[in-house]
């Protein structure tokens, strides 16, 4: 059964009085417990299809379908979007109080999922003590605390340090092995794409349809080493054939 | 050493007009009620200390309850328009006719309305008004002014309007509404003396109307003694909430 399912969406913004298409017609199904990564060229519409997904945005043709209720879906942006002002706790604990959580019942599972994503002792540092990778463990902490079916990376760690980001990559596949909720992720990073992800989606320049959908072989979570397999050099090779082919398009 | 050089250096400049302003005067005798001498002025403020303080009091006093009286009703109005479109769009011409209005053209206007009886109820309305403008605009500003993706974050977990104000809006806008009302203090200040001007009446004896009785009778020391006082006012009022705020922020931004 699918977790989430765009079909044949279309999405028009308006510029300069006229409307502009910049997405679709576009469709993509996403399995129950399967990871997507969505991969294309800047503007081609990737962050738009996320917003689709996660319900932000309609599509102004087309249907989105989705299993997962309000509170089963959550998303992760660019930036780690904390609230200066609160505790590393209290913001992972947000979602929760917009739902009416108790607040020492919210409070107690934003810890758990604090130190799910490795922050045991940093819960009550405000987000300009934590460095960028910290912060972005927050953020997903925040996304992971109401134990969402279904998980919606925004190139979430294009700001990063190539360490940190491969530590987060594991750290999110270890989240995934836990709980197994559906994640798309976009990324314009192929490598990335390869190693988080079960399926590739390939998108051509905007406005952006897919180009290929490109299944990885290999075990989730990645063992050691994952990144010299042939399964991976091959998979990497086909995605970067696709999306060159899909920009030329 | 350069730490007391740093003290002593801003205070040079006023030392040194001082000093020339007191030789100036006694070189060329001007008479005391054109210009007095600093060392008359001085001797004014240390002969009227108390009732100078006690009239600078008043004044602050009056500042201070209209600076609360504008924040609350700025605030209010400010995250009324944040929950209706309608509601902004209606207060925004009004507030911006209050911001353009001369506090001492509506001051005769404010008197009659409060009665003979009541000054002090003119003075505060009037000094509220002039205070409110940068306050809402602040707040009005803040409140727009919260991160676009918290915002998505607010709407994918269906927060309820009050909760996107209370729980977003209003504390992204904290370091607009600090701004606002270190602004609004100030004008506050200013409000209450200008309107004790336009009052005039023996029955609000604020700084303003020492100035006023000072001048009426010809005593230019004692009104200078009042000026020095509503300066010196001002500058602490405005160095307090200076700290104010650089404290509040860093508690805000946590660092």
């Amino acid at each position: 059964m699918a977790a989430a399912a765009l079909r044949n969406v279309e999405v028009d913004y308006p510029r300069g009085g006229a409307q502009t298409r910049a997405l679709g017609p576009l469709s993509l199904e996403i399995g129950d417990g399967e990871i997507v990564a969505l991969v294309g060229p800047s503007g081609c519409g990737k962050s738009t299809a996320l917003r689709l997904l996660a319900g932000l945005e309609a599509p102004t043709r087309g249907e989105v379908a989705r299993a997962a209720g309000r509170g089963e879906t959550a998303v992760v942006f660019q930036a780690p979007t904390l609230a200066p002002w609160l505790s590393a706790r209290a913001n992972a604990a947000l979602p929760l109080e917009l739902a009416g959580v108790d607040k020492a019942q919210a409070l107690a599972r934003a810890d758990a999922a604090l130190r799910r994503v490795g922050l045991r002792g940093a819960e009550g540092a405000r987000p300009a003590q934590l460095s960028g990778g910290m912060a972005m463990r927050v953020s997903l902490a925040r996304a992971l605390v109401t134990g969402p079916r279904l998980l919606l990376l925004d190139e979430p760690f294009a700001a990063l340090d190539e360490i940190t980001r491969r530590a987060l990559a594991d750290d999110v596949l270890s989240v995934w092995a836990e709980a197994r909720p559906a994640i798309v992720f976009v990324t314009h990073n192929v490598e990335e794409a390869v190693y988080m992800a079960s399926r590739v989606a390939v998108m051509t320049a905007g406005p952006g349809r897919i180009a290929a959908d490109v299944a990885v072989k290999g075990p989730l979570p990645r063992p050691a080493g994952f990144r010299t397999t042939p399964d991976f050099r091959a998979s990497v090779e086909q995605v970067s054939a696709a999306l060159a082919q899909g920009m030329a398009a | 050493m350069r730490r007391l050089v740093g003290l002593v250096e801003p205070w040079l400049l006023i030392v040194l007009l001082v000093a020339g302003w007191e030789i100036a005067c006694r070189a060329l005798h001007t008479p005391d009620y054109f210009l007095p001498p600093p060392s008359h002025v001085a001797q004014a403020l240390a002969a009227n200390f108390p009732v100078l303080i006690a009239a600078a009091w008043r004044t602050l006093s009056v500042a201070i309850v209209a600076l609360a009286l504008a924040s609350g009703l700025a605030q209010a109005l400010a995250v009324a328009g944040a929950l209706s479109r309608t509601f902004d769009r209606g207060v925004h011409p009004i507030a911006s006719v209050i911001q353009v209005t001369p506090v001492v053209a509506i001051a005769p206007l404010f008197l009659i309305w409060a009665g003979l009886d009541h000054p002090g109820r003119a003075l505060v309305a009037l000094a509220m008004l002039v205070a409110f403008f940068p306050i809402y605009s602040g707040a009005a500003a803040g409140l727009r002014a919260a991160d676009p993706d918290l915002e998505r974050l607010f709407d994918l977990y269906g927060a309820s309007a009050w909760q996107r104000v209370l729980r977003l809006k209003l504390p992204s806008a904290v370091p607009f509404l600090l701004e606002g009302h270190k602004v609004g203090a100030g004008l506050a200040i200013i409000g209450a003396v200008v309107a004790e001007f336009v009052a005039g009446s023996g029955n609000v004896r604020g700084l303003a109307w020492q100035i006023l009785d000072a001048g009426n009778k010809l005593q230019t020391a004692r009104m200078i003694a009042a000026l020095v006082v509503l300066g010196v006012m001002g500058v602490a009022l405005h160095q307090a909430l200076e700290a104010l705020e650089r404290a509040a922020l860093k508690w805000w931004r946590g660092r």
